[in-house]
């Protein structure tokens, strides 16, 4: 029997997990994918959001504030990299002028700080290459830009290390309240727990409307992306919104917390939770979009494109919290935007619920901090030099776009929740997420996973068991 | 900090080649940097022939062309470094390498000679929509993958673009049991060889599909299919074209960019449309000492050709070397109608041997059309071309004899033209 399991190993999974695991409790998260931080987790801004445009008073308010005021010593404390880079928020037109000061003053009635109404001429200096049609902007300073792999997996790490269990592969696929716990059936075989956090993601409104009368209703919407190469990574200091619009934030372009570009995302509500696919259409309204922002998008620099999906509540916040006629299961539903910003904020908050209502005393082993993955990239070169003294597979290149090490990969094999799969090396090191994709180093990826994970090179996949790279040896197929 | 005459980035074909021409200028002291653990760079996946009709007057694989040269050096006093990456140059040519055994490295050299080749466009350039599933390579990695790992990235194949390592692979991958459905090719002609086109496709009846390109890519775990599509004159899709080809696998062949990375952190000029480094008659960049060679400088379609300009880069490194390099007059060489791009980009006539080979390559097909070499708005040379086409380097020769008795020469210009 376990004390807590969560449903979903995403970003807001993670901080529960992460947060519970000083308690003195048995705690398990339940992922149907084959790592954590597999979907929304992985495919979204990476931007840590000041508050203004939160509606007052709501849920999504307080926790944005709260996370986005924690985040910096936050990251530090679980080695993620984050840059308070600021955000400036574009007006084009005098008509549209009084939307940007009714956002300035709802963000100072939210509490956000610092917060300045800028003219075209300050914007520009800020910014030169933004579109000289601006007409105002709102600088907030407190926006920043987080790597969201990074924060969910330090905090996953820290949890399974404090002794949380994580099922990877586990599909639930049904759920009951029995007399003081909950009965969850998975794949993978029955778990019993006496409480349940609902991390879902898009299907959290399937969960909770198993056990709870409440209803909820989450409809997926849609976010395309275009990445580029960190040759353009510095096009704009801050990241750079427009005025916001009924689908949310509408298409911003932000450097990242590794140093590309970044331009998206599209919102548009779709029926299929499973649909994660890039569109023509998409991409093309994205770049758009973007043009109205920049200058010039730099096209020929395009590295990648991607989709994920928002948990859209048709309530509009978040949903957070014990459900009232189903005492043990508590909600972490409808977490949209901002959700990654007040990911950590809403872990402290769940697990202070929980711990209560279990009377759970803390550990007095907890480990309450991760110092990541070393990042050879950024070493200094009299750091390089040391770190290849110490271990020699430092001076083993790997992925040469972003300059990872064999003893980079190694060591994200066999971290806590060690990687499985090309994309959860990716997530933790970087290495395939260059200019080239993977081309180069993809090959040498799948031979070094197969050697330390003692595994046949043709099981070695990009996610999940269904999407291995080779299908057999030459001169094998019939 | 360590010292040497020569760095050489890369020990492909472009490294290897420039290396010994430097050599038997006198130059001992050169340290070749080479990234994998051997020598020969992407010949080393090339395991078909074709390789070394100009040079050796034979057919050779890749890895027997590479061969000859690693022998020859093995020879030398030259400095071989394997496994050893380079993560800086600076300016005043200090090279920075990293290496499992000889740790971090630091090197100042007289002379340093880009060589570092180039890599494969990947996918996410071409933003071609879908999921993002396994089973999507770029044609070098199947290379890899089939040449080199012994291992198959799939059975039913679809390539997108008609460059040659997609061209080489759909005969491989056919050789090695995978049914290759066919080659999608957006533009009108193939950028390919013709040769290639002929024993790589024609040979094994695997369709080559002009004008069409791939919209849409279906499987999200591993590739299911693509969608076809036909497109128009300017390449946009045409509604109703559409055609669904089932695969496992789809292979990219869309274009090489050219390495240069490193360059653009020693401040090395890059030029827009080669996306190598901007160079004179003696392959010099924008920072004197400073030299590139090979596909960092533009892509190539025969390792010929490479080896050629590789040894021209070493001759000159090694000029340099000697301090025998005297200031002269620069004059540009102009692109006008009909040319994509020249290799090197200006000169000084002033220094020319009999004669200045320069490449090029032109925008598009053009049958029958006159090859024109202006000095001083004079017309110098008028040749007829049966055919240009853009897969296919030009080369044409500069001679000494159009400069020797002009008071000035202040423009040097190359086009096409009809008549």
């Amino acid at each position: 029997m376990f004390d807590v399991l969560i449903i979903g190993g995403g970003v807001i999974g993670c901080s529960v997990a992460n947060q519970l695991s000083q308690y003195q409790l048995k705690v398990g998260v339940i992922e149907r994918s084959s790592d954590v931080c597999e979907l929304t987790s992985k495919a979204n801004s990476g931007i840590v959001h000041s508050g203004v445009d939160a509606k007052v008073g709501s849920k999504k308010a307080y926790f944005n504030l709260l996370g986005n005021k924690m985040m910096a010593s936050f990251c530090k404390q679980y080695g993620v990299p984050f840059h308070q880079n600021g955000s400036l928020i574009l007006c084009f037109s005098e008509s549209d002028y009084p939307r940007l000061e009714i956002l300035y003053r709802q963000g100072l009635e939210n509490g956000v700080q610092g917060l300045r109404l800028l003219s075209k001429e300050e914007v520009l200096q800020l910014e030169p290459n933004l579109n000289p049609n601006l007409f105002a902007a709102l600088h907030a300073p407190t926006g920043g830009i987080v790597d969201p792999f990074k924060l969910t997996l330090m905090q996953a790490e820290v949890a399974k290390t404090n002794g949380v269990e994580f099922f990877l592969n586990t599909t639930l696929l049904h759920l009951a309240k029995k007399d003081h716990y909950y009965q969850l059936e998975t794949n993978l075989g029955v778990f019993q727990s006496k409480t349940v956090v609902n991390c879902a993601g898009i299907y959290a409104d399937y969960w909770n409307n198993q056990v709870s009368n409440r209803k909820l209703s989450i409809t997926p919407r849609k976010g395309e992306y275009c990445l580029f190469d960190k040759q353009v990574g510095n096009l704009v200091k801050h990241t750079v919104f427009q005025l916001p619009n009924e689908f949310g934030k509408g298409v911003v372009v932000t450097p990242t917390a590794e140093g590309n570009l970044l331009i998206g995302p599209t919102a548009y509500d779709i029926e299929d939770k499973e649909d994660i696919a890039t569109t023509k259409e998409g991409i093309a309204y994205v770049v758009q979009k973007a043009k109205e922002s920049i200058k010039e998008v730099p096209m020929s620099f395009v590295i990648t494109a991607f989709a994920g999906l928002r948990a859209t509540e048709k309530g509009g916040d978040f949903i957070i919290g014990e459900a009232e006629d189903s005492a043990g299961f508590f909600n972490a539903a409808g977490i949209e935007s901002p959700g990654l910003t007040a990911a950590p904020a809403i872990g402290i908050h769940l697990a202070n619920l929980i711990s209560e209502k279990l009377k759970a005393p803390k550990k007095s082993n907890y480990i309450d901090h991760n110092n990541g993955i070393v990042d050879f990239d950024k070493a200094s070169n009299e750091e390089k030099k040391a770190l290849i003294d110490q271990n020699h597979e430092y001076g083993q290149i790997v992925c040469r776009c972003e300059l990872i090490t064999l003893a980079q990969i190694k060591e994200a094999i066999h971290r806590p929740l060690g990687a499985t799969t090309l994309d959860a090396i990716k997530r933790r090191t970087r290495a395939g997420s260059g200019r080239c994709q993977g081309g180069f180093c993809a090959p040498r990826i799948v031979e070094i996973l197969s050697k330390e994970l003692k595994k046949d090179p043709r099981e070695i996949a990009k996610f999940g068991d269904k999407s291995t790279f080779l299908i057999g040896l030459d001169k094998e197929l019939e | 900090m360590d010292k040497t005459k020569i760095a050489i980035i890369g020990g492909g074909p472009a490294g290897l080649a420039a290396a010994l021409a430097a050599y038997k200028q006198g130059i001992e002291d050169i340290i070749i940097f080479e990234r994998e653990g051997i020598l020969g760079g992407i010949l080393n996946q090339c395991i078909h022939n074709g390789f070394g009709l100009h040079t050796f007057k034979e057919e050779l694989t890749g890895p027997e062309y590479a061969h000859r040269y690693i022998e020859e050096i093995s020879k030398t006093s030259i400095q071989v470094f394997l496994d050893t990456m380079v993560i800086d140059i600076t300016t005043d040519r200090i090279v920075y390498a990293i290496s499992p055994t000889k740790g971090f490295i630091q090197v100042q050299a007289d002379a340093v000679i880009l060589a570092m080749g180039c890599r494969e466009r990947p996918r996410g350039a071409l933003n071609i929509p879908g999921f993002r599933p396994a089973g999507i390579y770029s044609a070098g990695t199947a290379q890899r993958y089939v040449n080199m790992e012994g291992f198959m990235p799939g059975k039913e194949v679809v390539i997108l673009g008609s460059g040659d390592i997609g061209l080489i692979m759909a005969r491989r991958m056919t050789l090695e049991g995978a049914h290759v459905k066919m080659v999608c090719e957006i533009l009108p002609y193939s950028g390919g060889l013709k040769r290639n086109i002929v024993q790589c496709l024609d040979d094994f009846n695997i369709p080559l599909k002009l004008s069409h390109t791939i919209t849409k890519i279906h499987g999200k775990f591993r590739v299911e299919g693509v969608t076809v599509q036909h497109v128009d004159a300017q390449r946009n899709p045409i509604p109703g074209s559409e055609e669904f080809v089932s695969c496992d696998t789809v292979l990219l062949s869309v274009g090489l960019i050219p390495e240069n990375e490193l360059s653009r952190k020693a401040g090395v000029l890059i030029h827009p449309v080669t996306q190598g480094p901007r160079v004179n008659h003696r392959f010099e960049t924008s920072i004197p000492g400073v030299f590139a060679c090979g596909n960092v400088l533009h892509v190539h379609d025969l390792v010929d050709w490479v080896s050629e300009e590789a040894v021209h880069t070493g001759n000159a490194a090694a000029t340099f070397v000697k301090g025998l390099v005297e200031d002269a007059k620069k004059v540009s060489i102009l692109t006008q109608e009909g040319i994509r791009y020249t290799v090197p980009q200006s000169f000084s006539p002033s220094q020319m041997e009999k004669f200045l080979t320069v490449r090029f390559r032109v925008n598009e097909v053009y049958r029958d059309y006159y090859l024109n070499v202006y000095v001083n708005n004079e017309r110098v040379l008028h040749q007829k071309k049966r055919i240009l086409a853009p897969g296919e380097m030009e080369t044409v020769l500069l001679l000494k004899q159009w400069f020797v008795d002009k008071e000035s020469i202040d423009a040097v210009s190359i086009s096409l033209s009809k008549e």
